[in-house]
């Protein structure tokens, strides 16, 4: 989008959107001021002494405006030396080197985790503000830099730019009432939604703003439209194929878990159980309580595993896939430029190649009757192997006919159940014996108020669902790549 | 000299079409939520916290309106496009660069992608609010089957301009179909339907096949997901929602703390 352009162009083309960015910031800031200013919501923050005015009152409105203020500046400068608005060179060097997946991961869980256990000083207007500012300053300060620009600014990928900050917008919304909720309801007050319970009629009190509403987004669509030129490239061609080859932006956290699973998995069994778990939460959650308002403490299991699910492993992976995969689907930094040359050595190994290579050798070296030498990958059976003194060649025509249709089903119970037991084993072990266990131990209450059908279905959605964090985990210490390998039989896991 | 507003108020014809008088005072603003069809999905009266902005976000109207925009602009896009793989290209270049209606493709392309996000943010707030809760579990089945096929009204949408980025998208998107257990012809368990000694589960017969109408994704799949997109799927859409909207009103209305 940005190729064949000179510097000077670049900035050319970035200084004409950072004017309009970050007047809007400006006026962001300056309604939020006017807002406290005429709503009476305006707080003295701190007294400042100031040389001949005396003390003067730092109240929350004034410090909004005076950000503005700065937007205002900055957008003053965007129009002349954009060059000069952006991130240090060390500093974006040093989040390129830094970010991989496992830092990328592990980051947002740490941030989301930080930002749920803190949630009732995050949820604060004024810290709010201030972090819903320094995201969309981030965001500009990054514009600056032509790797960043040309992945945010594809027009297929302005999206995820919005569904980010919506993302933020709403779930502060919907926390900071959770919050006051929870304090009220610990001191034994109702739910604010409880409060003024009066009926209002529809016409004029729902039909207005609904249609004011639907006037805003027409306008706001028209508006788009216009600004933005909506996704087209060049024309299709069977032969030319980009790199990277990405699904459309939803499914892209479903891309990003083939680095870690098959695709028959990661494409049609994850998804498939993403929709039937979706389904069933209302048949599953038997809290009544939290039911038409907001709260988390009421709620915390399956507050925090949807939050899980949703924030942390579909919204996160879709921007991973999105605006951090590039050619190859190799990991590039946020400012990295997208070499389609990047080598990335994959030396991934599966379990049974780790089990009887590496690790049977390993140990049968300290067993002093076996050869330590003598270990290798177990091979398949099929009915020849099993009546060896008879030649297929002779067999007679019904026999050799069964063999065709019980032979596939030997030599994948053969390599299940010999080459790959270390990993059936473990499968079987995670999906089998942990329900139970599960049921026995922490879920106890659980299983007596679900009963079994119910709550095996809880539990083994939860553990497809850990299954991922789990091979991800396996995949950065270990180098596992399968637990299960049957390639012949495209049976991976 | 007679009000012009009165006379047309009170002619026949308009008589004939709204059947109480304007909605001005109480009585009238019940009538009219009573008598109008499209205003009869509301009840008459409804709890002042239902519809605190803050407490519902909205959303679910923001994305049934911007289903109504995406018929609109999609229906007035049919008269300019042909879904053939020798045209797709060209009349899709021509509505940007040509035609004076151009404009709506940008915005039936935009809408989309608000679409797939104001859905996921009304299930938010839904879950939030714990709102699936009893008696509106089954609604909340309804809604996860209406994000389904808004999700597959965006995909097959994204094929039809049949440029680079819609070929390679649907190509990786549906290449997931060949892994499909026993279904598809490079999945588990594909081996075990074959007749003597014949596959029966080849790239030609699978689960890709059928959704692609071919072996790799060409006209057979323009037309098909033409069609899919264009008819199919909207027509289910527009049930679900019906029933949705429908559900909601006999589900105890708008969600609010019982």
């Amino acid at each position: 989008m940005t190729h064949g352009l000179t510097d000077a162009q670049f900035f050319d083309k970035v200084s004409s959107f950072l004017v309009v960015f970050y007047l809007a910031l400006a006026l962001m800031n300056g309604i939020a001021a006017l807002y406290l200013w005429r709503s009476g919501k305006m707080k003295t923050w701190l007294k400042l002494p100031l040389p001949l005015l005396g003390k003067v009152s730092i109240s929350n409105a004034l410090v909004w405006l005076t950000v503005g203020m700065g937007f205002a500046v900055l957008g003053a400068a965007a129009g002349g030396r954009p060059d000069w608005l952006s991130l240090p060179e060390s500093f974006r060097d040093m989040i390129n080197e830094s970010t991989g997946p496992v830092i990328y991961s592990a980051g947002t869980t740490v941030i989301l985790i930080i930002l749920f256990f803190f949630r009732s000083f995050f949820v604060r207007p004024a810290v709010a503000w201030t972090i819903w500012n320094l995201m969309w300053l981030f965001l500009g300060l990054s514009m600056t830099d032509r790797d960043f620009f040309e992945i945010v600014a594809k027009p297929d990928n302005v999206p995820i730019v919005m569904l980010v900050f919506l993302l933020a917008f709403f779930t502060w919304l919907g926390t900071s009432q959770a919050v006051a909720n929870d304090k009220r309801m610990a001191n034994g007050e109702p739910p604010l939604e409880k409060l003024g319970n009066e009926k209002v009629l529809v016409w004029p009190d729902l039909v207005y703003p609904e249609l004011i509403c639907m006037i805003a987004l027409t306008a706001f669509l028209i508006f788009w439209a216009i600004a933005l030129p909506a996704p087209l490239e060049e024309a299709a061609s069977s032969v030319k194929t980009p790199n990277p080859s990405k699904a459309p932006w939803y499914f892209l956290g479903l891309q990003e878990m083939l680095v870690y699973y098959d695709p028959w998995m990661a494409g049609v069994v994850l998804p498939s159980l993403v929709v039937a778990g979706l389904m069933a939460i209302p048949y599953l959650d038997f809290n009544k309580a939290g039911n038409g308002y907001y709260t988390i403490k009421e709620r915390m299991f399956s507050y925090s595993i949807f939050q899980f699910g949703f924030l942390e492993m579909w919204i996160t992976l879709i921007v991973l896939g999105t605006l951090l995969r590039g050619p190859n689907w190799n990991f590039f930094g946020p400012y990295e430029h997208w070499d389609a040359h990047k080598v990335q050595a994959l030396n991934n190994v599966n379990l049974s190649e780790m089990f009887w290579e590496q690790f049977m050798p390993w140990i049968s070296s300290f067993i002093p009757w076996i050869s330590s030498s003598s270990w290798a990958l177990p091979g398949t059976l099929s009915l020849a192997d099993i009546s060896p003194s008879l030649d297929p060649s002779n067999w007679p025509s019904p026999i050799a006919w069964l063999g065709g249709i019980v032979d596939p089903f030997l030599q994948f119970f053969s390599l299940l159940f010999g080459r790959e037991l270390p990993g059936t084993l473990l499968v079987l072990g995670y999906f089998i014996a942990l329900p139970p266990l599960m049921a026995l131990t922490v879920f106890r209450n659980f299983y007596k108020r679900m009963g079994f059908i119910r709550f095996m279905v809880m539990a083994n959605l939860l553990l497809f669902m850990g299954s991922l964090p789990i091979k991800m985990l396996l995949r950065w210490i270990f180098d596992l790549k399968y637990l299960i390998s049957i390639p012949e039989y495209f049976f991976n896991f | 000299m007679p009000d012009l507003g009165e006379m047309i108020r009170e002619s026949q014809i308009w008589k004939s079409i709204f059947r109480h008088p304007m909605p001005v005072d109480r009585r009238n603003r019940i009538v009219v939520m009573l008598t109008n069809f499209f205003l009869h999905l509301h009840p008459v009266s409804i709890k002042k916290q239902g519809i605190a902005l803050s407490y519902t976000w909205c959303m679910g109207g923001v994305t049934f309106f911007l289903f109504l925009v995406e018929t609109v602009t999609g229906v007035l896009l049919m008269f300019y496009y042909r879904p053939t793989v020798e045209w797709a290209y060209t009349d899709i270049q021509m509505l940007r660069d040509v035609h004076s209606l151009g404009i709506l493709r940008e915005i039936h392309r935009w809408g989309a992608h608000a679409m797939v996000i104001t859905v996921w943010l009304h299930m938010y707030r839904v879950f939030l609010t714990g709102s699936y809760k009893p008696p509106r579990e089954f609604n909340w089945v309804v809604g996860v089957f209406l994000l389904l096929l808004t999700l597959l009204l965006s995909f097959t949408g994204y094929l039809l301009p049949w440029d680079q980025l819609a070929v390679w998208a649907i190509t990786v998107g549906s290449n997931m179909a060949r892994a499909t257990p026993i279904l598809g012809h490079e999945g588990p368990g594909q081996q075990l339907l074959t007749l003597g000694g014949v596959d029966m589960i080849t790239n030609a017969s699978d689960a890709r096949f059928a959704l692609l109408g071919a072996r790799e994704v060409g006209e057979e799949t323009l037309n098909r997901f033409y069609i899919l997109h264009c008819i199919a799927i909207p027509l289910g859409v527009a049930l679900l929602l019906a029933i949705h909207f429908w559900r909601v009103r006999k589900d105890g209305g708008i969600s609010g703390p019982l």
